[in-house]
């Protein structure tokens, strides 16, 4: 028998104050603040005070490294799901980058089984479209969509399927069962060697640069690609400017396409490259204001589909070094819901609802596991959620996170925010801000990840 | 100042002290006897992660001159090269008591790494970094512009005095240039003005920054705007391959175009000085009647490197000791 929770006086999407009742794995009701049956004795209910607390839809990460097989030195599935749990996610997509790549159904299986076992977030395996993600031929595209790990995004994250080709083969193959090829939009001719932004900054400082044309020429021709045969494509997070301004004239011809923005390039710059510090050494690169404003504009028109946070955890050793020789990525799980509360949230760009869009019901319709995720808050709905404190602020410190990797390009950062629970059917993986380790859950473990 | 790790950090009074300072130095080695005994005692370690005899040596008898140890560090059939971390360098350098260590390396902002990560707390004094900075070349090409173009001017010692007013232009591979982008920033605090000339693919994008006038023409900058000095950029041989990926041509339309000879030589005024940071590739940016012509400063800013690295040395190793200032 789990736990039945009722959450008293929650904000479903900032509105009105409710009492939610989650039994069963299901939000068993939704009735008006205080209006909810107090428990009777001896009854296995938790009564929380949510008064001033927002629920939404249990996060959906489309972009998340979890490094497992291959690097656990820097994250395992197990960390990393319980890193996604504390940042108020359900659900994370692990791209294929692994070692091995997960580029065959045994590999993809064989994560989206240690997601299962941890318990704390389902994870949704992302299959490589090239073998090996060396872009020369096609992985077995469907066997690891037929596999137990039910695969639907397609990736090379990290590399650009840059071949035309190959690319317009990709999107034309997975349209058989209903795929999407995520694109790691990079020229890699125009950006060999590139370390950072190209631009004043890249010009004073001595770095190579990354020409923002490089992933917009790639976008141009996806759109483009996509259009002629009919698929669906979705590009990975989008850092500039006239990127938006393709994806939003794609979709003003009715290209499918969809786009995503991370935390990171929603707020900060190249100017940070300044001081050399590796943890802003990240693809694609920090960019300027002028292109921070135009992804947040172009998330608050609809331009920009998602949030998705590019987690990218890396050990020390990788980022205590020069910039040439440090590693690419930043950690972002646990900061994306105050990233984006800070800029859209805040600024009276988006409302909690928009947020539940672009970080819960957005990413799961792409991912295809809208049928068990970023669902609405009604009654008979999945118990997946999450209580939101947006009236807290905490000060951020890698080393405090839950994540196995301390890059977190928001040291000593002040921001809004703070995940208090998070539920995944109906189950606490987090309470009070603090993971809920499965060992206290019980025989209710099993239960709910077989359901 | 603890560190010298960029001319852009560097204010317009303490660019003036590190040239006066390398005046004194300077003197100093018209003598006999020219060790000096002021760094008696301290470790200078060159940590050189990139070949450069030249800069080398130069560091190497500048801390002689100072009667500082010297412990040369070259990356090559070290540890280093085996795959040890910056970091571990580091650690190594300060576990042996360095006081300052110059550092050469190919990653731009590792002397910066060196100087902030907390990893040592020697002085770090950035002898080039990939494409970053060279601070000490800017401050001997200063220091030779200024005994040339402002001392002989006035007929007395430039002591004190900035460089206002005069003309330079930095001809060549500025995207590549850690000299130049050296120049650029202090030429331009000590009050010249700079032109850099160059093909606009070898340009970095972002230049419209920096506080100088960019041009594609050497002919035209040489004849109309009348340079006091012409600092010529080496161009390096593999800048011309890689098919699609080259950034001119060809050898001979580069020097056709930038390359510095005795009758471009002949439209500047008749003051003016011929600069380059070396080594030359004679009969490619530089003929040999211009590299050899008697307004040709080249092997003086080799001497002037000496005097300019002993000051830096000196101020951050023993520049807040007025005492041992006084008795040089």
């Amino acid at each position: 028998m789990s736990t039945t929770y009722i959450l008293r006086g929650v904000r479903p999407y900032g509105g009105d104050p409710v009492d939610l009742v989650l039994a069963g794995g299901v939000i068993e009701s939704v009735t008006g603040a205080g209006e909810a049956r107090p428990a009777a004795a001896g009854q296995d209910v938790v009564e929380i005070d949510a008064a001033g607390l927002v629920a939404l839809p249990g996060l959906v990460d489309l972009h998340t490294h979890l490094r497992e097989p291959g690097r656990e030195d820097a994250e395992t599935v197990w960390s990393g799901t319980r890193a996604a749990a504390a940042g108020g996610f359900t659900a994370v997509h692990a791209m294929a980058n692994t070692t091995p790549t997960q580029d065959t159904a045994g590999v993809v299986e064989q994560v989206w089984r240690l997601g299962r076992d941890a318990g704390w977030a389902d994870v949704q395996p992302v299959g490589a479209v090239t073998v090996g993600l060396a872009g020369e031929r096609l992985a077995e595209l469907g066997a690891m969509a037929d596999s137990r790990a039910r695969v639907r995004v397609f990736s090379d994250d990290g590399k650009c399927v840059h071949d035309p080709v190959l690319m317009r083969r990709a999107l034309e193959y997975v349209k058989a069962f209903d795929g999407v090829v995520a694109q790691h939009a990079q020229e890699p001719r125009l950006t060999e060697g590139a370390q950072m932004n190209e631009g004043v900054v890249s010009a004073e400082i001595g770095l190579t640069g990354w020409p923002a044309a490089a992933e917009e020429a790639i976008i141009a021709r996806d759109v483009l690609l996509a259009e002629h045969v009919g698929s669906r494509l979705h590009v990975c997070h989008l850092s500039t400017a006239r990127s938006v301004e393709i994806i939003r004239w794609a979709k003003s011809r009715g290209v499918d396409v969809t786009a995503e923005v991370t935390p990171h390039h929603l707020i900060l710059t190249d100017e940070l490259a300044r001081g050399y510090n590796p943890v802003f050494k990240v693809n694609p690169p920090l960019r300027t204001a002028e292109d921070v404003e135009a992804v947040r504009q172009g998330l608050a028109d609809g331009t920009i589909d998602i949030v998705a946070t590019d987690h990218a955890p890396h050990p020390v050793e990788d980022k205590d070094c020069e910039w040439a020789a440090a590693a690419f990525g930043m950690t972002g799980l646990e900061t994306a819901l105050s990233v984006v509360q800070s800029t859209m949230v805040d600024t009276g760009r988006m409302t909690w609802a928009d947020v539940a869009r672009v970080l819960s019901s957005a990413p799961a319709r792409i991912g295809r596991i809208e049928d068990r995720h970023g669902r609405p808050l009604d009654a008979g709905e999945p118990a997946n959620l999450v209580l939101v404190d947006p009236a807290a602020t905490r000060r951020i410190d890698g080393a405090a996170q839950v994540t196995a990797s301390t890059n977190t390009p928001f040291q000593g950062m002040e921001l809004p925010g703070r995940v208090v629970a998070t539920f995944l059917r109906g189950r606490a993986t987090v309470l009070d801000g603090t993971p809920v380790e499965p060992a206290a859950l019980g025989s209710d473990t099993f239960e709910g990840a077989a359901r | 100042m603890k560190h010298l790790l960029s001319t852009a950090d560097l204010s317009k009074d303490d660019a003036i002290l590190l040239l006066d300072t390398a005046a004194q130095m300077a003197a100093t080695q018209s003598r006999e006897i020219k060790k000096l005994p002021t760094l008696r005692g301290r470790t200078v370690v060159n940590l050189f992660f990139e070949d450069s005899t030249r800069t080398r040596i130069s560091f190497e008898t500048a801390a002689k001159r100072l009667s500082a140890d010297v412990i040369n560090f070259s990356a090559k059939g070290s540890s280093v090269s085996k795959g040890e971390s910056l970091k571990d360098t580091a650690l190594t350098l300060h576990a042996m008591g360095a006081d300052a260590v110059v550092v050469r390396h190919h990653a731009s902002g590792a002397p910066h790494m060196l100087a902030h990560a907390g990893w040592l707390d020697a002085g770090v004094l950035n002898a080039g970094d990939g494409t970053h900075q060279h601070p000490t070349q800017a401050l001997l090409d200063a220091f030779t512009i200024r005994r040339h173009l402002v001392g002989q001017r006035s007929g007395t010692d430039p002591v004190g005095a900035d460089l206002a007013g005069l003309r330079v232009a930095i001809v060549g591979d500025v995207l590549h240039s850690r000299v130049a982008r050296s120049n650029v920033h202090l030429l331009h605090t000590l009050g010249a003005e700079v032109t850099l000339v160059s093909p606009p693919t070898l340009l970095p994008v972002g230049v419209e920054a920096w506080p100088c006038r960019v041009s594609y023409h050497l002919d035209e900058t040489l004849l109309q705007w009348q340079p006091d000095a012409v600092m010529m950029l080496r161009v390096q041989r593999e800048r011309m391959g890689g098919g699609s990926g080259a950034f001119f041509p060809s050898p001979q339309e580069y020097s056709r175009t930038f390359g510095l000879n005795a009758r471009r030589l002949a439209f500047l005024p008749d003051h003016a000085i011929v600069m380059h940071p070396g080594p030359m590739n004679r009969g490619l940016e530089i003929s040999a009647d211009a590299a050899d012509h008697v307004r040709s400063v080249i092997v003086e800013q080799v001497a002037n490197g000496v005097a300019v690295r002993m000051a830096a040395l000196y101020l951050l190793l023993a520049g807040n000791e007025s005492s041992e200032r006084n008795a040089l």
